[in-house]
């Protein structure tokens, strides 16, 4: 749709219009995102309804990943809570959930009444192989990122190498690592950046 | 199982929820030591379907813990086949498992991101931020390790999945390739019998 060219004031921002909508628009941008939402909610939220500055998109984004929780889930919570409070937090949150999840049974479903099926099953595995690749390069694509870090590029490399000993090889439980591995991270980032 | 139990899968998930910094994705390592070598909840296999199938669908890949928590229901009750009441059942846990993982890190999300969108420029804010960088990084390729090593049942030195699973991270580092792609690859070579 165009924007009317008569109206010369101004347009205000574009934003949601209810908590109905956030919900229905949430829904719709889940239902795209196969194998991840996060390029979906850019292209969505900034590029096509435009709710969100790529600037605003960046910071949000930034406390969406440091939060606990699914970052995208964090990122909905954030743009809902924004408009319309805690009704808009729920709506938008609601929408990321409800609806994949009944796609996601209904997958769930279908494969436990193929899996005996050698070839279900082998397809399966071969899709588990591949997304511990996705995840796995999801990290490494970040690794660059660090080179500007306070702690300086080979602590930062110490600490993911360390994180990743004691986590995928000694299989030690995950508060005990980042109880540790983190706080000690963050107490000397801490004294090395300004105050 | 019984009830206390449940209560135990419900108590694991609250507190992995506050510990999936950067997602949920990441307390995969966690889930497979609590449900499957702990517990025998799961099997391998079950558990790396559930993240392979969740990847593939539409929507945020935390879902992939409502499918956890569907099968550990559904094996409480006799598997798939045993009718009505294990499909009760696994709802039950689907429940447990969905809202476990999301209540504590949504509500503190709430919470805490005005107070630290008010207060970005804190040195302890900057501090935390910057400090969980490589720790995160550390967690995403452990998670992608232990979901490739889970795809190894049985005693076959299984090469060509680690081939897969480092050719998937290799494609998804160097390029822009969707995601459903590769996927759909991994579910081709598999199906033809190559993984």
């Amino acid at each position: 749709m165009h924007p009317s060219p008569s109206g010369a004031a101004a347009p205000l921002p574009p934003q949601p219009k209810s908590p109905r909508d956030l919900f229905v628009s949430f829904t719709w941008l889940a239902l795209q995102g196969f194998g991840g939402v996060l390029a979906i909610v850019q292209r969505e939220m900034v590029e096509k309804k435009r709710w969100l500055t790529p600037e605003q998109f960046l910071e949000d984004w930034a406390v969406a990943q440091v939060m606990p929780g699914p970052n995208v889930i964090n990122l909905a919570l954030m743009i809902g809570d924004r408009y319309f409070g805690l009704r808009g937090a729920v709506a938008a949150v609601a929408g990321m959930l409800a609806i994949p999840l009944v796609v996601i049974l209904v997958l769930a479903v279908l494969y436990a009444h193929y899996a005996a099926n050698p070839q279900v099953a082998a397809a399966l595995r071969g899709m588990g192989a591949v997304s511990g690749g996705l995840i796995a390069a999801t990290g490494i694509k970040l690794i660059p990122q660090l080179r500007k870090h306070p702690l300086g590029f080979a602590t930062c490399l110490a600490f993911v190498a360390l994180v990743f000993g004691a986590i995928a090889l000694f299989k030690m439980p995950l508060g005990w690592v980042l109880l540790a591995v983190g706080g000690v991270a963050c107490a000397w980032t801490w004294r090395r950046i300004p105050a | 199982m019984q009830w206390h139990d449940w209560l135990a899968l419900f108590g694991q998930y609250l507190l992995l929820s506050l510990l999936s910094i950067s997602g949920a994705i990441t307390t995969v390592p966690d889930m497979h030591r609590y449900l499957v070598a702990q517990h025998g909840w799961l099997t391998d296999a079950q558990f790396s379907s559930s993240v392979a199938i969740a990847q593939a669908a539409p929507g945020p890949n935390v879902l992939f813990v409502a499918l956890m928590g569907w099968n550990v229901g559904l094996n409480a009750g006799g598997g798939i086949g045993a009718g009505p009441g294990a499909w009760l059942l696994g709802l039950f846990g689907l429940m447990v498992t969905m809202v476990g993982i999301m209540l504590p890190s949504t509500t503190l999300t709430y919470l805490a991101t005005r107070w630290g969108h008010r207060n970005r420029d804190r040195r302890g804010v900057r501090a935390f931020k910057q400090g969980m960088a490589p720790v995160v990084v550390g967690l995403l390729i452990a998670t992608g390790w232990v979901l490739a090593a889970g795809n190894h049942a049985g005693d076959a030195p299984a090469w060509h999945l680690w081939l897969l699973t480092a050719a998937a991270a290799l494609i998804v580092w160097r390029t822009r390739l969707h995601l459903l792609w590769l996927l759909g690859a991994g579910a081709l070579l598999g199906a033809v019998g190559f993984v």
